[in-house]
């Protein structure tokens, strides 16, 4: 069953309508086409002020969105790939790596951080669909175990914002054993009672669905954020049928039971904030 | 003897000389006992030959083997008990999932694996041993009863995948197998996983968290197939030999990257050319492991498993 993805097109913005103004940056929006300069952007929290599309967005944008100030200190930043399998497809797999990282600054599909949401100390994972796919891999695994970690020590609770493709093809079974090292590191932050949110973003499938973005206190989503588990090709080859509309949307996982809720990215800090208030108050 | 794949060719040529040879005895009357004896252990060394040097491809075809023994074979030649259990107790009985509890030499234990079934109709009715949600939480359910009862739990991983489907989908596919990575890393009873046949991604994961975890020698177990590895990497099923090796699936390769436990070795040419044999190895490797597992605190078996799993990937550090 194929998880993983070949990354589809542009990730927040295409190159070409990207374009710069003697008043600074802007772009259109993905969903109704309409102009959205920079700082409109960065103010109205990455959503479409004209249609309320919601528009992805990386580690850099959520922290700016979520920690107060933009203040955070950076976990585990010098993890990076290793190559186990000396894996080879159209290139190597260490090549691959290394022209990602030069092309979207990153070094992995995944960073972390500690800082502060209204006050209240909160860990944040979060993944980046920029670097292959947002493909969950070592580096994924062990900077969300070491995390956990963190938030076990330290007695501070985590919010993982999954958005990914599903398992890194190039790591072939340790990819599939992060899936079993998150859950393990998240049963014991459980054990812990030790709050948990998952905010599964546009998309979350595959091996990160069946494992640490399912598993939260609260599973929550943004609308119209694509979740599921098995892509929706493989299922249309497997069943031979159409999938209704809405398919897999947020919308669908919450009426079927998966989601507590879905927030407008503009009300998504106060709401977190909020349910932390709520639990730790004891 | 027909082979049922390409590389048993030679041997199944040896096969048909041997017949040749032994009905021209019969009709002569002539003794080539000789020749027979010289063929039959060209035989043998063919086999050594043949089995001892398959590619990862060729295991994966040995693991889908149609006469590969399956759970409840397993279950019927090693226990002398067993009384299954149906049912998530929410939405229905998954076929492809099946378990209950048994004993194997008097000791009560808890067998939850995948049944992919023999023939056309029951492989239809097992849903080819891709398990809806309702698969994965029946097996929580016995797993939780095990732990409630102090028993043991073993699991039989032979599957191509969780059922990408529409209900299942609808169902939580992607919940049920993180809540079952999830519970039986901290299951309070020892868990043995034995990757018997296929060992597809999540869904083989989804009851594969255990003390020990171990593959048998023809079996495979990776992120995805083969095909859709090679599909996705080079646009079509053509190159699922390169896209095996490329994914290091076999048990030899899995144990070498610390990922697995151990390895079951299976009689020459397969689980399926001496299925009791095959149940007694892997009875008596069951029996060592309750043995060793059962004298150690269940703490400690807890911490040690989740420091296990922990342990696994590779990352640079600079
Ligand atoms: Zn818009």
């Amino acid at each position: 069953m194929s998880w993983f993805k070949r990354k589809s097109e542009g990730i927040t913005t295409k190159t070409e309508e990207k374009k710069e103004t003697p008043d600074g940056l802007w772009n259109k929006c993905p969903s109704c086409k309409k102009v959205l300069h920079n700082s409109e952007q960065v103010e109205n929290k990455y959503v479409c002020h004209h249609c309320g599309y919601h528009i992805r967005i990386g580690s850099k944008q959520y922290f700016e969105v979520l920690f107060d100030n933009n203040e955070f200190t950076e976990l585990f930043s010098n993890l990076t790939s290793g190559d186990p399998l000396h894996f080879v497809d159209s290139k190597k797999y260490t090549d691959r790596i290394i022209e990602t990282m030069a092309k979207t600054g990153l070094k992995d599909a995944i960073r972390a951080g500690v800082g502060k949401i209204e006050g209240q100390d909160l860990v944040i994972a979060c993944m980046d669909f920029e670097f292959i796919g947002g493909s969950m891999g070592s580096v994924v695994g062990e900077k969300i175990a070491r995390s956990i970690d963190y938030s076990l020590k330290n007695k501070i609770p985590f919010l993982m914002i999954s958005k990914s493709g599903g398992a890194r093809m190039m790591e072939a079974a340790f990819s599939l054993m992060q899936m079993a090292k998150t859950s393990a590191k998240l049963a014991l932050l459980a054990e812990a009672k030790i709050p948990y949110v998952s905010l599964l973003t546009d998309p979350t499938t595959g091996g990160v669905t069946a494992s640490y973005a399912m598993l939260g206190d609260i599973n929550i989503s943004e609308p119209g954020a694509m979740i599921g588990f098995a892509g929706p090709r493989v299922i249309k080859e497997t069943i031979k049928k159409d999938l209704p509309k809405g398919f897999q949307s947020a919308e669908f996982v919450k009426e079927h039971g998966f989601l507590d809720f879905i927030v407008d990215r503009r009300e998504m800090k106060a709401k977190i904030a909020s349910f932390l208030r709520i639990v730790s108050n004891n | 003897m027909k082979p049922t794949f390409d590389f048993e060719k030679p041997i199944s040529i040896l096969m048909e000389e041997l017949e040749k040879v032994k009905l021209a005895q019969e009709k002569t009357k002539v003794d080539f006992s000789a020749t027979i004896r010289e063929i039959e252990a060209k035989i043998d060394q063919t086999q050594h030959n043949v089995y001892n040097n398959l590619t990862g491809w060729q295991k994966v075809q040995m693991s889908r083997h149609p006469e590969r023994p399956q759970t409840l074979d397993y279950i019927e030649m090693m226990c002398e008990d067993f009384i299954e259990l149906h049912g998530d107790r929410t939405v229905k009985d998954d076929k492809a999932i099946v378990g209950g509890f048994a004993t194997i030499e008097g000791k009560p234990v808890m067998i939850i694996g995948h049944q992919k079934g023999k023939n056309t109709k029951e492989r239809q009715y097992r849903n080819f041993g891709m398990a809806n949600p309702e698969g994965y939480r029946k097996a929580l359910r016995l797993m939780k009863l095990a732990e409630k009862f102090k028993v043991p739990v073993i699991c039989l991983i032979d599957t191509m995948g969780a059922y990408p489907g529409l209900e299942a989908e609808e169902r939580g596919q992607g919940e049920a197998i993180a809540r079952n990575l999830l519970e039986m890393s901290v299951l309070k009873v020892p868990v043995l996983c034995f990757i018997v046949g296929e060992g597809a991604s999540g869904g083989a994961l989804g009851i594969g968290i255990g003390d020990k975890v171990y593959m048998f020698e023809y079996s495979w177990y990776s992120v995805i197939s083969p095909e859709s590895c090679s599909s996705i990497l080079w646009r079509s099923w053509d190159h699922k030999e390169k896209a095996a090796d490329a994914l290091k699936l076999t048990a030899e390769d899995m144990l070498k990257n610390k990922l697995i436990d151990g390895i079951v070795k299976e009689p020459l040419g397969g689980a399926q050319n001496a299925p009791d044999q095959m149940a007694a190895t892997l009875k008596a490797q069951i029996l060592t492991d309750l043995d060793e597992l059962g004298k150690k605190k269940i703490e400690k078996l807890i911490t040690e498993r989740i420091d296990k799993f922990s342990s696994m990937g590779v990352v640079n550090e600079h």
